[in-house]
């Protein structure tokens, strides 16, 4: 059988990942591009007697390397081996699609247009006639309508014939005669500069347009002094053009593109209301768009929870059911307790995330894939902008947070901008997800009978503050210096399919069992490990391991009211879910959850149980949590920097709480 | 002072002359299709006023405050 490689391009929105589905079906990989936060997904499928590896470029306007995925996609295309490009075009918005595909074809990639959404385009009123397309692109044009299948086969029967005999039509553009002219001169000029398979045109063009990637290449080769001379042209070009030469390159192509418009497009005359502006005119009304917002957000979060917890639950009670039948079986000792309570009790822990993420992720797919993700950024985004310094798009994701933060920090996955989804998913594990009731409904009724809702409403509102805080520093710190464009299209409302959103499901959730599970298990183990060496101590006791760290860094939290070892091994313990906090005292105590109003006042005050709910609140994440940020961040410094950003914000918050409580007369 | 697209009100149209977004973000900008002698309309203003909804080169692109009014008209 013969491999072949493929890549896919185009814009976003323009079904890309419709047909990824439809080819590669569940054989996807899902990946990171090498030392990238990008998601790189690749597949493979036979066809005939081939079999086609395809990778999936990151949708994008244009290839010039303003973002990571523009970078990653040009490289792709210059340095991965592949034999074909497929460029996705959505023929209702060619005009601008045709941008994108310029700029591949100037690369001299054998290329093979898809056409999608012809169906949509001439409905409203486009007539393109594919042969002259054909004839002024130079490159096969196959029509595709993604949602049905119907052409995928015949796009893969062409791109397989081009790479017969794959063609560079590179030399082909033109860029009016000034910019030509330079360009012929530049020929032969440098010989030693090699990218990828990018032709001489391609590097000229951006030695000239002055294209820092290209630059620095050319900075490292033997024809580096030539350099001054194009620098020079440089400021000649700019003082005839009186504009910047890459500027001058964009207007270019988009003029050759208004030329194959008029060869190739009969646009609709005038505008007829689209569905998609009937929709609108309700769902973005400056009167119904925020409440209407609001229900969708609400109805996300109430059907991720609702439907989600009680398959949460059942999963917990199964598991309790396993170790319970498992346990007359193991007997008691060491392995019995490393299997039942280490193993079985870490990967319970994994799997109770599961539904919640799965349906999450499914309702996530449905609301971007049919246009409304996009409308609810666009409604919300003022106040996200001005009050947290981040997009539309991190609303979600905090408001996820107060169910469970691990999906609040895999939704940041649709934002398109890595500052902001770094600075979303750092401040999402300040919002009091509910793994933390049952400690605020513990020590509030224990110690502020009166009080239980006010307590736990300042609580929520302290750690929406902190987040809200830790997200603007980090916006204005960390990420002052990156460039957040915010130039989001609004894409007409299309009908999800139910394959692509649960695929996007499965994958999700899938990543979180692989990537998130193993260290959830590694630390679910190692805990174990501590609370029963040395061997022959009774679990989590004040002799094992655990019991001694506890005491031994107790002192460090005297200061905040609870410097006591009991409280340091319930936080050891509730890293691994913060609900396991309240049955660690209970097991410290010996007393049973039941037990614990009698006993926690003999150690805590009012006050000193504030300052310990508050550090709780804000404290480390637990494990799984931080697993998803390790996972959707591809990097261990920014779980790191999670740990240490919350461990400081809790000490300095409790410490201010307690110290401030007694200077002011409270015990 | 010249137009921008800060000015126009839900449903109006102008034509882009340039825009002085500088650095990544113009260029970006010019790269969706805003070159000289574009067509925009104005859509509609979110409900807390910005973004603006702008239809230009057949699609719809939200644009903040700052970005909207860097974008002079003819």
């Amino acid at each position: 059988m013969e491999k072949l490689k493929f890549l896919l391009a185009g814009n976003p929105n323009v079904g890309k990942s419709t047909v990824f589905n439809h080819l590669t079906g569940m054989k996807q990989h899902v990946g990171n591009w090498p030392g990238k936060t990008v998601e790189q997904k690749s597949g493979s499928f036979t066809f005939e007697n081939y079999e086609i590896e395809m990778i999936d470029l990151p949708g994008n306007y244009s290839l010039s390397p303003y973002s990571v995925e523009e970078i990653v996609s040009r490289d792709a295309i210059l340095e991965e081996e592949n034999d074909a490009v497929i460029n996705i075009i959505d023929a209702e918005n060619i005009q601008r699609n045709l941008y994108l595909t310029l700029q591949i074809l100037e690369t001299g990639a054998n290329t093979v247009i898809a056409l999608n959404m012809l169906n949509y385009a001439e409905e409203s009123g486009f007539k393109i006639d594919v042969k002259k397309l054909e004839e002024t692109l130079g490159v096969p044009v196959v029509v595709v309508d993604a949602r049905e299948g119907d052409g995928i086969d015949e796009l893969i029967k062409r791109t397989i014939e081009t790479t017969k005999n794959p063609q560079n039509v590179s030399d082909r553009i033109s860029y009016g005669s000034e910019l030509d002219d330079h360009l012929s001169q530049m020929k032969g000029m440098f010989p030693n500069v090699k990218i990828g398979t990018a032709p001489e045109s391609w590097i000229n063009m951006k030695i000239l347009e002055g294209d820092d990637e290209v630059l620095d290449v050319v900075e490292n080769s033997s024809d580096k002094q030539k350099l001054k001379d194009v620098t020079q042209t440089r400021r000649h070009l700019e003082g005839i053009l009186n504009d910047q030469v890459d500027n001058a390159f964009i207007d270019s192509r988009y003029s050759t593109i208004e030329g194959i418009m008029k060869e190739a497009v009969k646009k609709p005359k005038g505008t007829k209301e689209t569905f998609t502006d009937k929709v609108d005119k309700i769902f973005l009304n400056r009167i119904l768009g925020l409440p209407i917002f609001a229900i969708i957000v609400y109805l996300i979060f109430q059907i991720t929870f609702i439907i989600g917890t009680p398959w949460q639950d059942l999963i917990d009670a199964g598991f309790t059911m396993l170790i319970d039948y498992l346990t007359p079986m193991l007997g008691e000792g060491p392995l019995a307790s490393f299997v039942l309570n280490g193993v079985i009790g870490g990967v319970g822990s994994i799997l109770t995330f599961i539904p919640i993420i799965f349906i999450l992720f499914f309702l996530l797919s449905f609301v971007e894939d049919c246009g409304y993700l996009a409308r609810a950024a666009f409604v919300i985004d003022r106040f996200m902008n001005k009050v947290m310094g981040l997009s539309g798009k991190s609303f979600i994701p905090m408001i996820l947070g107060f169910g469970c933060d691990i999906p609040g920090v895999m939704a940041t996955r649709t934002l398109a901008n890595e500052s902001d989804r770094i600075a979303t998913m750092l401040a999402v594990p300040f919002i009091s997800c509910s793994a933390r009731i049952p400690i605020y409904a513990l020590f509030t009724a224990v110690f502020f009978k009166n009080n239980q809702a006010e307590i736990t409403t300042a609580l929520y509102l302290l750690g929406m503050i902190v987040a809200i805080l830790v997200a603007w520093t980090l916006k204005h710190t960390t990420f002052k210096d990156e460039p957040a464009p915010f130039i989001m299209e609004l894409p007409p409302y299309r009908m999800p399919t139910l394959k692509s959103a649960l695929l996007h499901m499965w994958e999700r959730g899938y990543l979180f069992i692989k990537k998130a599970g193993t260290i959830i298990l590694g630390t679910s183990i190692l805990v174990w490990l501590l609370s029963n060496l040395p061997i022959g101590v009774e679990e989590g006791s004040a002799e094992s391991v655990i019991g001694v760290i506890g005491s031994v860094i107790a002192p460090i939290f005297s200061p905040l009211g609870f410097g006591f070892w009991q409280a340091a091994v319930a936080l050891v313990f509730g890293i691994m879910a913060k609900e396991i906090v309240v049955s660690t005292f209970g097991t410290l105590f010996g007393v049973g959850e039941d037990g614990l109003d009698a006993v926690l006042p003999t150690l805590f005050t009012p006050l000193s149980s504030l300052s310990f709910m508050v550090f709780t609140l804000l404290y480390v994440p637990c494990f799984a949590c931080l697993g998803a940020i390790k996972e959707e961040a591809n990097s261990w410094k920014w779980m790191m920097a999670c740990v240490v950003i919350c461990c400081v914000v809790a000490y300095i918050c409790s410490l201010i709480v307690f110290q401030g409580g007694l200077l002011l007369g409270f015990k | 002072m010249s137009r921008t697209v800060a000015d126009l009100q839900p449903g109006e149209s102008g034509i882009v002359e340039k825009h002085n977004v500088k650095g990544t973000l113009g260029k970006r900008l010019r790269e969706m299709g805003f070159v000289n002698g574009t067509p925009i309309t104005l859509e509609r203003k979110a409900p807390l006023g910005y973004p603006v909804e702008v239809r230009i080169q057949g699609f719809s692109l939200a644009l903040r405050k700052e970005e909207a009014e860097s974008i002079n008209l003819e």
